[in-house]
């Protein structure tokens, strides 16, 4: 690949990348896994002239418990989320989406925190960080700062981070037992979802209590099936089918795609 | 013959380039340093038609490291024009081809401007830094509107007709008039079919470098053909041939896509013949994919006449073909190759083809695994399949009703070709077997009672294909400007060791391993005591290099020649040597022996002492090496039956490959391993056709599919296992009873996927769907609505991002 020029910066903490970030002003990169910066780079889309590689912090690495919620570190791998307990235990939802993320190569490399920041609406992680109501915890010259997800996607590629500031750690409340499926479909393996939608349920006596569905690709960020999500509450899961129908009212390919995978997801997930 | 005991023809050998392969040790192109080495860069059009009104490469030529930036002016008196070998007509159109367009774009993606410095990285930087002004000229895309004539894509011919070119078979004598039996059919059908456009998409990107020492010009080329690029680029630049020294070293896959003579090629010799500096150019994946030359691309209008009871008595076939800007290499011959198989397997008493070949503002198309051979087969396959549907008949019976027999070998068809043998039945048993296709209907049966939601469907596909490229006078006939033979030399050094040197050009196939392994087998010595030279001009003084699954059949041949005429020798030495009668020697693993003796030489000693030749027999020259061209007087013809059965999604429109059967027959067999790996590839890029790939372009001609982002390969994760299997019949043309299998697996795949895609949802009211079967082309069929061609709603691995730089 040949990218046009650019300095490479290695900062040595959090505070460090915000003040080079600073620095550098605003064509300078922070760069993650490089997983989707790389090829925008390749193909001089973009030419940063400064590249802030943050992948030497390692306190943005790792899951840690925090009582009622996960603390995901931005810098944690997708190989990492797939294999950590406490996510298998309290966001099954995450680890069943990131397993369907490109291929194990990319899975190594790519981040958690890199797939919200690049905000590409065919992302798979930006619905259900939606739907799971997780908070950005982001930080900056001020200091830090909190954005819940449904304010952090604003549209194609763009989300609430300012220019000089640095996604730390993205904070998922527990999902404990909750049981969750991603329908994704996509036409090769490595490529990206036409349209997927992720569902988590919480069951009690054959009883939906609580269901939270995200939907992948379907606008210029995540769309949260908030209809759907209210259908289901109190109803018995041969409920899905009928509320299904909600996740969208058009009459599109995508609106299809819609409503089967959402019926798909939910029924999976109960099953 | 006779043969080691064990025989190595038939062994599935490990490859033994692979080791250098898989590990790195070896020396593509781009890996290639020379001292003062300059590289080049190319800008390239972004529109597809325009006139160049001016290039200002001042900002270039001031930029760090830049050398020179040259502009298609710089070059307009000594480029000449890119070779087309294969004028099909005599009055065909042909433009002239710059390698670096001067005052004219005709397709985007065209060379404009190069930039040479001492890093790819700063002659990159300096593109961005050279502008060009373009005066829009009306860009012709569809050929059926490119064929009014109301834009021209090179207006000085004063048409966008290229050529027409047709064969008859009342015309030829082979059979009788295909409007005669279309009068008196009593089940006429007529279909058109896309053949989408195609993008070779080979591993390693096209790379070149050119050194000049002392007058003398070395090429080193990814390239599929290392000795026609010689005699080309001798005839283009005036450069004297013996002066041109080609080398191919190892090249990683071509697929047809390195048949070339390229713009780069041309271009990194006319500046490495300017500067006297060495020069290189790699190219990126998206330089490659718009400016190398793309595949397939045709509208195929196809009229079937028959008789009720299943006979088909008549096949006419219309195409159009897409020649892009350009005529390229063998551009125009590609559809051409068609003509003698859209009649396939079957008997037909009629037939006529007519091609006309239409120019547009694309990148020029020429071959493509398979060229000409898929397109056919997936004609003729398609409308059994829609025959079988009209009369309500088994579409394996019809299509068994209508081939040839295996006791009819050797059969001359309607297209004038002679079939030397073939046993249709016998594949299409063993196939039917492996697959369980009257399961697999019952199957249907009850998804299709019950309205699954998931349908399932099965296609066939029997095919047959001409390979071992090609009798020369068969070229010559076709107005072919190359002969079709092949060649081959043997080389015995004193340790008793062996150097083969062949005229083909491997680039991926493994020929080092089966050319060592037929040695080993003719000459009785061991496999690891053979070295294989191929793909520089300099060892390798001829050869027609590596295409139309012609290296075995007619490469491999010429190598048993040349290893007989060695053992021919060492037989008259080995019985001077033991003082006995040439009639009473005989030879076996490897030894001569006198009949009923014990007294024997082995051909190392014999090859030492013609080495030595201290006592050779009057007259006989020293040294025990032999050389031997072939030239073919027929092609061979692979055959098989491929079987697949597809799940249908109906409510999403996914396609899922469930099972997939091959049973080829490619004749005698040398290495069973190498042959099952070209049918998975093969396989896996006839598949892709039905199902993922397609180059497509927006209004403006620009290629929207220029990344594998967005031009789908599929891969392993995305096939199924594929269940293979033979039956062998021989070649008759050739001693090794060899028929080729480079294109095989491609050349059925295709047509087997759309027909089982259609048996699944035919039921369903959906009478055809365009390729590649998208999951949204085929929910939209399904709903009744009308395909509008629109691109695809999925992307690869940018996700949302466009290679064109917008958002999707
Ligand atoms: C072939 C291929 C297939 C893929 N398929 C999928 C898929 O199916 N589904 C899917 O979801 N993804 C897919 N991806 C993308 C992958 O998940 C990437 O990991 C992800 O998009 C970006 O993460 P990254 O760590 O690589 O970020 P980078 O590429 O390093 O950065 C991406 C962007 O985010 C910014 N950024 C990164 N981290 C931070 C931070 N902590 N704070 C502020 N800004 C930051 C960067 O500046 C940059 O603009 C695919 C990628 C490839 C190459």
């Amino acid at each position: 690949m040949i990218p046009a020029d650019f300095r490479y910066l290695f900062p040595s903490s959090v505070d460090e990348a915000v003040r080079m970030l600073a620095e550098e002003g605003e064509d300078a990169k922070i760069i993650a896994g490089g997983q989707s910066l790389v090829p925008v780079l390749r193909m001089r889309l973009a030419a940063p002239t400064a590249l802030i590689d943050i992948g030497g912090l390692t306190e943005l690495t790792g899951v840690r418990d925090d009582g009622d919620s996960l603390l995901i570190g931005a810098m944690t791998t997708h190989y990492e989320v797939q294999r950590d307990h406490l996510v298998q235990d309290h966001a099954l939802l995450l680890r069943l989406v990131t397993d369907t993320i490109a291929d194990p190569q990319i899975r190594h490399r790519g981040t958690f925190g890199g797939s919200l920041c690049h905000a590409d609406p065919a992302g798979d992680l930006l619905a259900p960080a939606l739907a799971l109501d997780a908070v950005m915890i982001i930080a900056g010259p001020g200091g830090r700062r909190e954005v819940p997800a449904a304010e952090f996607f604003v549209d194609y590629f763009t989300t609430a981070l300012a220019p000089d500031e640095i996604l730390i750690d993205v904070r998922v409340p527990k999902y404990t037992g909750w049981r969750a499926h991603y329908e994704k479909l996509n036409r090769v393996a490595q490529a990206w979802s036409i349209v997927a939608v992720a569902a988590t349920v919480q069951v009690r006596d054959g009883v939906i209590s609580a269901a939270r569905v995200g939907l992948t690709n379907v606008g210029s960020g995540p769309v949260r099936a908030v209809d759907v999500e209210a259908a289901l509450v109190g109803q018995p899961t041969s409920a899905i089918s009928e509320a299904a129908r909600l996740a969208s009212s058009g009459d599109g390919y995508k609106d299809n795609l819609a409503r089967v995978l959402t019926g798909r997801a939910l029924t999976a997930a109960v099953g | 013959m006779t043969a080691t005991a064990e025989s190595e023809v038939g062994k599935a050998r490990l490859r033994k380039e692979d080791a250098r392969l898989i590990t790195g040790q070896t020396r593509w192109t781009d890996n290639l340093q020379l001292t003062g080495m300059l590289h080049m860069a190319v800008l390239r059009s972004p529109v597809a038609h325009a006139r160049i009104t001016n290039v200002d490469v001042s900002r270039a030529t001031a930029m760090p490291g830049v050398a020179l930036v040259l502009t298609g002016e710089d070059f307009a008196a000594e480029q000449g024009s890119l070779p087309c070998a294969w004028p099909i007509t005599e009055d065909m159109k042909s433009p002239a081809a710059p390698a670096i367009a001067v005052d004219q774009v005709n397709f985007a993606g065209e060379a404009v401007a190069v930039v040479i410095a001492d890093s790819a990285y700063h002659a990159a930087d300096a593109l961005e830094a050279i502008d060009v002004d373009y005066e829009d000229l009306p860009v012709v895309l569809d050929m059926e509107e490119a064929l009014r004539d109301n834009d021209l894509v090179h207006p000085d011919l004063g048409t966008n007709k290229c050529a027409t070119w047709v064969f008859d078979s009342a015309e030829a004598g082979s059979g009788t008039n295909v409007e005669d039996e279309i009068a008196a059919a009593e089940v006429v059908l007529e279909r058109t079919f896309k053949q989408q456009r195609l993008i070779p998409a080979f591993m390693e990107p096209r790379s070149v470098v050119v050194d000049v020492t002392a007058g003398m010009y070395t090429v080193w080329s990814a390239t599929q053909i290392p000795h026609i690029l010689r005699w080309m680029l001798s005839a283009v630049t005036g450069i004297s041939e013996h002066k041109l020294r080609v080398i191919a070293p190892d090249v990683g896959g071509g697929f047809g896509g390195k048949l070339q003579v390229t713009p780069e090629e041309l271009l990194c010799l006319l500046i490495a013949r300017r500067m006297g500096r060495p020069v290189k150019w790699t190219e990126s994946r998206t330089e490659s994919m718009l400016s190398a030359h793309h595949g397939r691309d045709q509208i195929q209008k196809i009229t079937m006449a028959a008789r009720r009871d299943g006979t088909v008595t008549g096949l006419k076939v219309e195409l159009l073909a897409d020649m892009g800007a350009y005529l390229r290499l063998v551009t125009p011959g590609v559809p051409i190759l068609g003509a003698f198989m859209f009649n396939s397997i079957y008997k037909f008493a009629g037939y006529r083809f007519v091609c006309t070949n239409v120019f547009t503002n694309k990148v020029p198309t020429d071959a493509y695994r398979g060229a000409g051979r898929p397109e056919a087969t997936f004609a003729i396959e398609r409308m059994m399949d829609e025959l079988a549907v009209e009369l309500g008949m088994e579409p394996m019976k019809l299509r068994e009703m209508n081939w040839i027999k295996h006791e009819e070998f050797p059969f001359t068809t309607v297209a004038g070709l002679t079939y030397d043998s073939g046993n249709y039945e016998a594949a299409t048993a063993r196939a039917m077997e492996l697959f369980g296709y009257d399961e697999l209907r019952e199957e249907q049966a009850r998804r299709r009672a019950g309205g699954d939601v998931v349908q399932l469907g099965i296609g066939i596909s029997t095919y047959t294909e001409m390979c071992g490229l090609a009798p020369s006078r068969v070229l010559g006939a076709l107005r072919y400007g190359a002969g079709g033979w092949e060649t081959a030399s043997i080389r015995m050094l004193p340790t008793g060791k062996v150097e083969v040197i062949t005229g083909t050009s491997p680039h991926g196939q493994g020929h080092e391993t089966v050319w060592s392994q037929i040695v080993a087998d003719r000459l009785g010595v061991p496999f690891e005591d053979v070295e294989v030279l191929h793909g520089d001009t300099a060892t390798s003084h001829k050869g027609m290099d590596s295409y139309g699954s012609r290296s075995l059949a007619v490469g491999g041949t010429a190598l048993v020649h040349a290893a007989d005429k060695v053992l021919a020798k060492a037989k008259t030495l080995a019985a001077h040597m033991m003082e006995c009668d040439e009639a009473d020697v005989e030879f076996a693993s490897g030894s001569f022996s006198v009949r009923g003796t014990s007294t024997a030489r082995t051909l190392g000693d014999v090859v030492l002492a013609a080495h030595v030749a201290h006592d050779l027999p009057e007259g006989m020259e020293p040294g025990m090496d032999a050389d031997a061209t072939f030239d073919p007087d027929n092609f061979s013809y692979p055959h098989g039956t491929h079987l697949c059965a597809t799940e249908v999604d109906t409510e999403t429109g996914l396609v899922k490959i469930s099972r997939y059967v091959a049973v080829d027959d490619v004749g005698t067999v040398v290495n069973p391993l190498i042959v099952d790996g070209q049918v998975h590839g093969g396989l896996a890029q006839g598949i892709a056709q039905a199902l993922y790939e397609e180059a497509t372009h927006d209004e403006m001609g620009t290629l929207t599919t220029a990344t594998f982002a967005d031009y789908l390969v599929p891969s392993a994760a995305d096939l199924p296992a594929f269940l293979t299997d033979r039956t062998t019949t021989p070649a008759t043309s050739n001693p090794l009873g060899a028929k080729g299998v480079g294109e095989a697996g491609t050349i059925a795949s295709t047509p087997a996927v759309v027909n089982a895609v259609l048996d699944a949802v035919r039921h369903l009211g959906v009478r055809d769907i365009d390729m590649p079967m998208s999951p949204e082309r085929v929910w939209t069929a399904l709903q009744g609505r009308e395909d509008t061609g629109a691109g695809e709603v999925a992307a690869g691995g940018l996700g949302s991002i466009d290679a064109q730089g917008g958002q999707a």
